[in-house]
């Protein structure tokens, strides 16, 4: 079958990069959870689809019969999967592709620089840079919140933590799509950024590894592994490469669902500017209602869950979204409450691969919304109709025109 | 308020902490965070004191790994 033929079924040929889908996913789980709740497809590669939060939490926990070596939705291509780096380190974003226990301690080298203390110091310079990105447009009336103000924030922090340059900014921004949004479609571009973010942080490695800094790069290149030796520089770059896949497209598409939704709901832009208490639960339904990010795992063992019987080489689709939507998890899941008390939500994943980035993800989050909302308290979506929103691996608005 | 029958212990297990951070945001009064990001309880006896016992609960029921237990003892 082609893999962009129109969707017959849901049920048994589900397309998570269908156009429809992106735009709506939410009424397709809502079908599904009543009649088949674990969805299955053979396009590309056989995979599955939960749509309940129980399930997606059982199949976070089963490592390592769900391995993560290939940890997005869409396989890497045939021609990536043949190259000699791929058939040495695989996918080569640990912690994220990797299982334990390469898992655990690439992860455990990460966790010091994010805890929420750890992520604080950097309040200020977003604060900083969120204003002068408004500076650049506010006088005009209108802006893209989208490309002028959500996107710009999270590669320039990457790039302060790595000690890059901030002027590799967009270029950031395009591989990383290139890899995650474009490229899901398009195994070349996929393959051809993929080497880009690569051989960018190879050089950039060679280079800090005789100018240390305190820089998440230097870190890295001082610690060792679990024998004691430093650390292989492939993993290295591997997992400099995952700081920015991981930690740009994502954080970027909660910030301007989080703008989207302001503009388009007054009720709840105002109740946000007149109660600042509000902004806990705010963030947290943001990232329930609007979560972004969707992975994938590979099976390596039969499994037997519920009526379903998976087999190796199988993909399973991480659906945190659609768990953040079952009603059977929460109240009402449909309507976003921005005071929800209660919201065991999993858009930062469950498990041992728990976004590592979560609390600075929510810093950024926190300093964009609020600085905006600070000055430009009064906004609206102008023109809903073209506001254009990319997903299938992660999933938030990318042309988003206001006007204030 | 209601006369209090017994004390309101919280504990994390860490076995189940991923360090999602939200019982640290919900309620820092009663639960702090390590290096790693992995809850662990202020006092160590896990106690709540009455006035923080909706905090310790809103913790726990925010918690996605299901590792906070609040016990009456
Ligand atoms: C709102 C923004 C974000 C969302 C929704 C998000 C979501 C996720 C999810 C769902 C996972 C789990 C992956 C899996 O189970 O396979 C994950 C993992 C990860 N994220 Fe994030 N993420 C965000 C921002 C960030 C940021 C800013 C960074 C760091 C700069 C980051 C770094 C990571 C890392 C390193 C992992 C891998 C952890 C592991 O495998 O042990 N993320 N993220
Ligand atoms: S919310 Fe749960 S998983 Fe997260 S730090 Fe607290 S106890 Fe750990």
């Amino acid at each position: 079958m082609a893999d962009t033929q129109p969707v017959n079924d849901w049920a048994t040929d589900f397309d998570i990069l269908d156009e429809g889908y992106i735009a709506d996913p939410f009424t397709v789980w809502e079908d599904l959870r009543g009649r088949c709740p674990i969805a299955h497809t053979e396009r590309r590669e056989s995979a599955f689809l939960p749509t309940k939060y129980d399930d997606v939490q059982a199949f976070s926990k089963m490592v390592p019969e769900l391995s993560s070596a290939d940890p997005l939705v869409i396989a890497a291509p045939e021609a990536i999967q043949q190259t000699e780096h791929f058939k040495k380190y695989g996918a080569n974003s640990p912690p994220i592709s990797s299982d334990p226990p390469e898992q655990v301690w690439t992860r455990r080298l990460l966790l010091p620089h994010f805890t929420p203390k750890a992520v604080e110091p950097h309040r200020q310079y977003t604060e900083e840079l969120c204003n002068e990105l408004i500076d650049g447009f506010i006088e005009t009336g209108e802006a893209d919140a989208a490309g002028q103000y959500a996107q710009q924030i999270p590669p320039r922090l990457i790039a302060k933590m790595l000690g890059v340059d901030e002027s590799m900014t967009d270029d950031f921004t395009y591989w990383v799509r290139a890899v995650l949004e474009l490229g899901l479609a398009d195994p070349e571009l996929r393959m051809k950024y993929r080497d880009v973010i690569r051989q960018f942080f190879r050089d950039t490695v060679a280079e800090r590894r005789d100018n240390p800094g305190d820089d998440l790069i230097s870190h890295f290149l001082a610690a060792t592994d679990p024998d004691g030796n430093p650390i292989d520089p492939e993993i290295v770059i591997g997992m400099c490469n995952l700081q920015l896949v991981a930690g740009i497209d994502t954080t970027w598409s909660s910030i301007g669902s989080a703008l989207w939704h302001l503009g388009s709901n007054p009720s709840d832009r105002q109740r946000l500017a007149a109660d600042e208490s509000l902004y806990p639960t705010a963030l947290e339904e943001f990232l329930r209602f609007y979560s972004p990010v969707t992975m994938a795992r590979v099976v390596t063992e039969n499994v037997d869950y519920n009526d379903v019987s998976m087999c190796p080489g199988d993909k399973v689709i991480m659906n945190f979204p659609g768990a953040n939507h079952d009603p059977d998890a929460f109240e009402n899941p449909h309507e976003f409450q921005i005071d929800r008390k209660v919201n065991r939500h999993v858009a930062f994943g469950a498990g041992i691969h728990r976004c590592a980035g979560s609390n600075l993800a929510r810093m950024e989050m926190d300093v964009a919304i609020k600085t905006w909302m600070k000055r430009i308290p009064e906004f609206e979506v102008s023109k809903p109709d073209e506001v254009t929103w990319a997903g299938g691996q992660v999933r938030g608005p990318r042309y988003l025109p206001v006007t204030f | 308020m209601m006369e209090r029958s017994a004390a309101v212990k919280l504990r994390v297990d860490q076995e189940k902490c991923q360090g999602h951070n939200r019982c640290y945001m919900l309620a820092p009064e009663l639960i702090d965070v390590d290096d790693m990001g992995t809850a662990f309880e202020r006092n160590e006896d896990g106690s709540v004191p009455a006035e923080l016992e909706e905090k310790a609960q809103l913790a726990a029921d925010n918690c996605p790994e299901f590792a906070i237990v609040i016990s009456e003892d």
